[in-house]
């Protein structure tokens, strides 16, 4: 690990004053500290956040309001998230061991850095660790690899849980930088690898995550999250689907589908959702459905089970909705 | 006053050491002004150095030496092979030349004042490389087999090729026949403890507290390598935090460390990182197995061809009882052996829990699995059939042979009636539930042991094994036969080991531990009783020193070996594909068991481990580099508690007079073997879907 130094901050505001001159933040630490050992991660200025007023967790009418200090586990544990907003803590307690989910935040969790295994080797290529290196996924070991968003020059998967179901529940994030606050859909803080993998997120120099915001609906409660993983206790996603469905009468009036695993971010899925809207939940309107899933999907060499898995594990992610209800 | 203390369920006499953090481990062994030492890995597969850049990264901070093979001493590396090294090739000779033979090899060795200086100076250091592409994939045509040289001679303890009758001929004509080809994934061992040395010298003598499962050969190996008499060198590790072979033999970074420490001046500690563990401490080695059986309509089998080959490096020729068991396991008059070793450019391979007999097992019952199947016989009933009289292989009788007690018992806890025959036709709700059910075998083996009891004034007594105890128990089950033999209570008897001059233990391996330091104790309290009865007492310690091994002609009458039988329940999402263990009950034959409950604590382990080889364990290999690209604890999959389901292990009664004085078979391989082959059976009988590759996963089942 090269040196570094950390400093505290206890306002807000003087933690964007610090990362406006370059410094990174610091929360719960379980990706960036062992990116850093592996010197993948060189920051020389580290802010530690940990002390912010933002672990708040809140209900506000059916809105679920996460501060963005709060930790994996204290959101997944906590009662009116488990009530009102079951995807959410299914996907917090999926994503991770609880010894991570006992220190990682959630502004962290959504900026998390990606799972390839070039990414983290120094002595192998990869665009989004030094640009324009080369890619030695592409043509390399790439089973875990997107099948969707890809580019020549980047194919990792955003390896974020929650974020597959804060991007299917059109969550929204408020932010507050140099220029003050905004808010914006988690889906937008996302960005495809294009030619320029190295850039992941579209947060603004010296911007830090207050919150996230989830909005509540008749789909809140009817929403499942499956992971489908060769270990179950921990293992990033081959593929995963968050699934939320209202349904009145016997028909589906909305439905909120986002997929991870197979995306090079978490993947929402519209038009499979328009293709259930008005129709009956059953499985085989699923399956026609889970089909548009594939739609634009560009396997790699050694990824191609995901084209029959992500239908799959679409299909069970719908049904488990009504086992949920 | 005997106490019946063997057979007692006693927890372990270490256990308070151990969670209170009082046991020390190697890297524990801080010495006062110490330096550190990070190896530096080879980034590419095949080739040699061409560049080292060693002088920007002296000037660093802390920075005491950097190795390379530029400066490096030239060793000696006198000849020394033990049993646990491969009998052909030799062993790399570290920084004494400028090739790089695999991946990760070490290159050069950076010596600092702290552990931090010492990992930034190591990733600072730049080397350049005239790289070729390594040859990786046993799977590459450009791979070609090669007869194992220690396995030409017809008495070899490997034998590459064995035939009894013509089994060729007799495969032709069977009736029923299962012909097919199975491959294992290579496996690290992973254990949780790194493989840690602490080296300090005095002028010319060295210690060692290193990690090791072989003391004695850790020091003859290191006074070969530096040219030193083995009474120059004391290696000492009393404690170990689980190995499953990977520290039996003495691998580079041992020699490293010393080098290091002699280069400084100063004890230097190296400590091998997790990634580190993947490339230059052993494996167990790919495989890929033909096996094929035929038998009558009835199930009678007239023959077995078992061919299998391993993979191992270019520099030595690792070989394992892969194709060892086929001879004995069940009753034919037709068996054809071949054993191939393919060269390829990786480190070596060494001895896995159950080395070969995993692998090896894993074929044939996968194999007669199939046939039962086949055949419309129930499995057991399959193997019941072809029960052996004798070891038909060897010619010999058994000294004991409980596989179908086994079989019997573990079918009645596990509830093995409730199976439905037909594929695919258990359910439990929308899951597909299956049943497997596999033998299990291991040899055992006896090695010759000593050890050194002393009585002592107050009452007590201590004793003295240059043992080690991975974790099985060996503090505890020891305690018990000196306790026992001398007729003491537990608590005035104190078991030492782990140190290079206690007398001559072999390698804390191959299920022998038991057998052969239990029965070295036994002989030496026996022979400080005797000592006492001549002496007066007069307050003097009183000391006595035995050995002990197995009778040759009593080995010479008899095939000796555990059986067990392993069966396993799955469910698989018939949607996803995703496959969980639910239960496996496992029941061993394995003559007297010392201590129930580590017995049992050891079986849950082996099959654990078999539950990792079965559907998680694999080492992946980048083939344009050879590099692993998943040597990390969060993509190497191993099953932790929250995997593992419920695992019973019953032991059948079985008392075997021949095998040693106290009867004592061994138990920590067979707990491995027999475990993937049960599970890939329940995988098969869930979803009638045939996998014959290691690990099973959910890609492997999603179509049937």
């Amino acid at each position: 690990m090269l040196p570094f130094t950390l400093e505290k901050v206890t306002s807000v505001q003087a933690a964007i004053a610090a990362a406006s001159s370059g410094r990174r933040f610091i929360a719960g630490g379980t990706t960036l500290i062992d990116l850093m050992r592996e010197e993948v991660e060189r920051p020389e200025h580290l802010v530690d956040i940990n002390t912010l007023p933002l672990s708040e967790i809140r209900i506000e009418g059916s809105d679920l309001v996460i501060g963005a200090l709060a930790r994996m586990a204290d959101v997944a544990a906590h009662a009116g998230v488990q009530r009102l907003h079951p995807l959410v803590a299914e996907s917090l307690i999926e994503g991770a061991s609880p010894q991570l989910r006992n220190m990682a935040s959630i502004g962290g969790n959504l900026l998390q850095r990606v799972r390839c295994p070039y990414f983290r080797m120094h002595d192998a290529p990869c665009n989004k660790r030094t640009p324009n290196s080369g890619c030695a996924a592409i043509d390399g070991l790439n089973a875990g690899h997107a099948i969707l968003g890809t580019s020549n020059h980047c194919a990792a998967t955003h390896p974020s849980d929650v974020a597959v179901a804060l991007v299917a529940l059109d969550a929204t994030m408020q932010v507050r930088g140099p220029r003050g606050e905004r808010s914006f859909p988690v889906e937008e803080l996302f960005r495809l690898p294009g030619d320029t993998p190295h850039l992941e997120h579209t947060l603004l120099p010296g911007e830090l995550i207050l919150a996230v915001r989830v909005p509540g609906g008749p789909f809140s409660r009817r929403a499942r999250y499956l992971k489908v993983r060769d270990r179950a206790s921990y293992e990033f996603a081959l593929v995963s689907a968050a699934a939320a469905l209202d349904i009145e009468d016997g028909m589906i009036r909305q439905a909120r589908l986002a997929v991870g695993g197979v995306g090079t971010r978490p993947w929402r899925l519209r038009t499979v959702e328009k293709a259930l809207i008005g129709r009956a939940p059953d499985r085989k309107i699923f399956e026609t459905a889970a089909r548009l899933a594939l739609e634009g999907a560009r396997p790699l060499s050694g990824n191609h089970d995901k084209l029959e898995l992500l239908p799959r594990t679409i299909v069970r992610a719908l049904e488990m909705t009504g086992e949920a209800a | 006053m005997t106490t019946n203390v063997i057979g007692s369920p006693l927890p372990r006499v270490d256990g308070r050491a151990k969670v209170t953090g009082a046991a020390r481990y190697a890297a524990d062994f801080n010495q006062g002004g110490q330096a550190y030492a990070v190896i530096v890995g080879a980034t590419v597969g095949l080739g040699r150095v061409t560049g080292i850049e060693t002088a920007p990264v002296e000037k660093m901070p802390g920075v005491a030496a950097v190795i390379t093979h530029r400066n490096a001493p030239r060793l000696p590396y006198a000849p020394h092979k033990s049993y646990i090294d491969p009998a052909t090739g030799e062993r790399l000779h570290v920084l004494q030349d400028d090739q790089v033979r695999f991946y990760g090899q070490p290159v050069a060795i950076v010596v600092a004042d702290t552990l931090d200086q010492a990992e930034r100076a190591a990733a600072a250091l730049r080397i350049s490389y005239a790289a070729e592409r390594p040859l990786v994939d046993p799977a590459d045509p450009k791979a070609r087999p090669v007869v194992p040289e220690a396995g030409k001679q017809p008495d070899a303890r490997l034998p590459a090729d064995t035939a009894r009758g013509n089994a060729d001929s007799a495969l032709a004509v069977a009736p029923a026949k299962v012909d097919e080809i199975y491959e294992i994934a290579r496996e690290n061992h992973n254990p949780m403890e790194p493989h840690a040395t602490v080296a300090a010298w005095n002028a010319n003598r060295l210690t060692l507290w290193s990690k090791s499962q072989f003391v004695v050969n850790e020091q003859a190996e290191i006074a070969a390598v530096f040219g030193l008499p083995p009474e120059n060198i004391q290696v000492i590790c009393p404690f170990i935090g689980g190995a499953f072979g990977t520290s039996l033999r003495t691998w580079p970074h041992v020699t490293l460390a010393a080098v290091a420490a002699r280069q400084v001046g100063r004890p230097v500690k190296l400590v091998l990182t997790r990634k580190q563990m993947f490339f230059m401490t052993g494996h167990r080695p790919r495989t890929l197995q033909r096996m094929a059986l035929g038998a009558t309509a009835d199930g009678k089998l007239t023959s077995i061809v078992h061919e299998g080959t391993g993979e191992t490096s270019r520099y030595e020729e690792f070989m394992e009882a892969l194709t060892s068991v086929t001879g004995f396991l069940y009753s034919t008059p037709n068996v054809r052996t071949r054993y191939r070793l393919l060269p390829l450019d990786i480190g070596t391979p060494n001895h896995m829990r159950g080395p070969g007999e995993a692998s090896g097992v894993f074929a044939l019952e996968c194999a007669v699995d199939e046939l039962s199947y086949k055949l419309g016989i129930d499995p057991i009933d399959l193997r019941r059939r072809n029960e052996p009289a004798i070891d038909e292989g060897e010619n010999k009788p058994f000294s004991s042979r409980s596989l179908m007690k086994c079989h019997d018992l573990a079918a009645e806890r596990f509830g093995w009636s409730r199976r439905l025959p037909e594929p695919r036709s258990m359910r439990d709700g929308r899951l597909l539930v299956g049943m497997g059910v596999a033998s299990a075998s291991y040899p055992a083996f006896h090695a010759p042991a000593n050890a050194r009891a002393r009585l002592l004034a107050d009452g007590t007594a201590e004793i003295e094994v240059a043992a080690s105890d991975m974790g099985p128990g060996t503090y505890t089950s020891m305690t018990q036969v000196a306790a026992e033999t001398l007729g003491l209570p537990i608590e005035r008897v104190r078991f030492s080991l782990g140190r290079s001059d206690y007398p001559p233990a072999p390698s804390h391996g191959g299920s022998w531990t038991m057998a052969s330091v239990g029965s070295a104790i036994r002989a030496a309290c026996m022979a400080v009783q005797e000592e006492a009865a001549k002496r007066p007492r007069d307050g003097r310690p009183i000391e006595a020193t035995a050995s002990a091994q197995r009778d040759p002609d009593v080995a010479a009458r008899f095939s000796m070996h555990s059986f067990g039988a392993v069966f396993a329940e799955v469910a698989v999402d018939p949607d996803v594909g995703t496959i969980r263990l639910r239960r496996a009950v496992g029941t061993y034959g394995i003559g007297r068991v010392v201590n129930p409950r580590l017995a049992r604590s050891q079986c849950i382990g082996g099959m654990i481990g078999g539950m990792g080889m079965a559907l998680m364990e694999r080492t992946v290999l980048d083939p344009r580099d050879g590099r692993p690209v998943n040597a990390h604890m969060a993509d190497y999959l191993l099953p932790v508690n929250l995997d593992i389901p419920q695992l019973e292990a019953h032991f059948v009664e079985e008392i075997d007079p021949h095998v040693n004085a106290l009867g004592v078979k061994g138990l920590g391989e067979i707990a491995l073997v027999g475990m993937a082959p049960a599970i890939a059976n329940a995988v098969f009988h869930a979803t009638g879907k045939r996998v014959r590759s290691l690990p099973i996963r959910i890609e492997d089942v999603l179509t049937v």
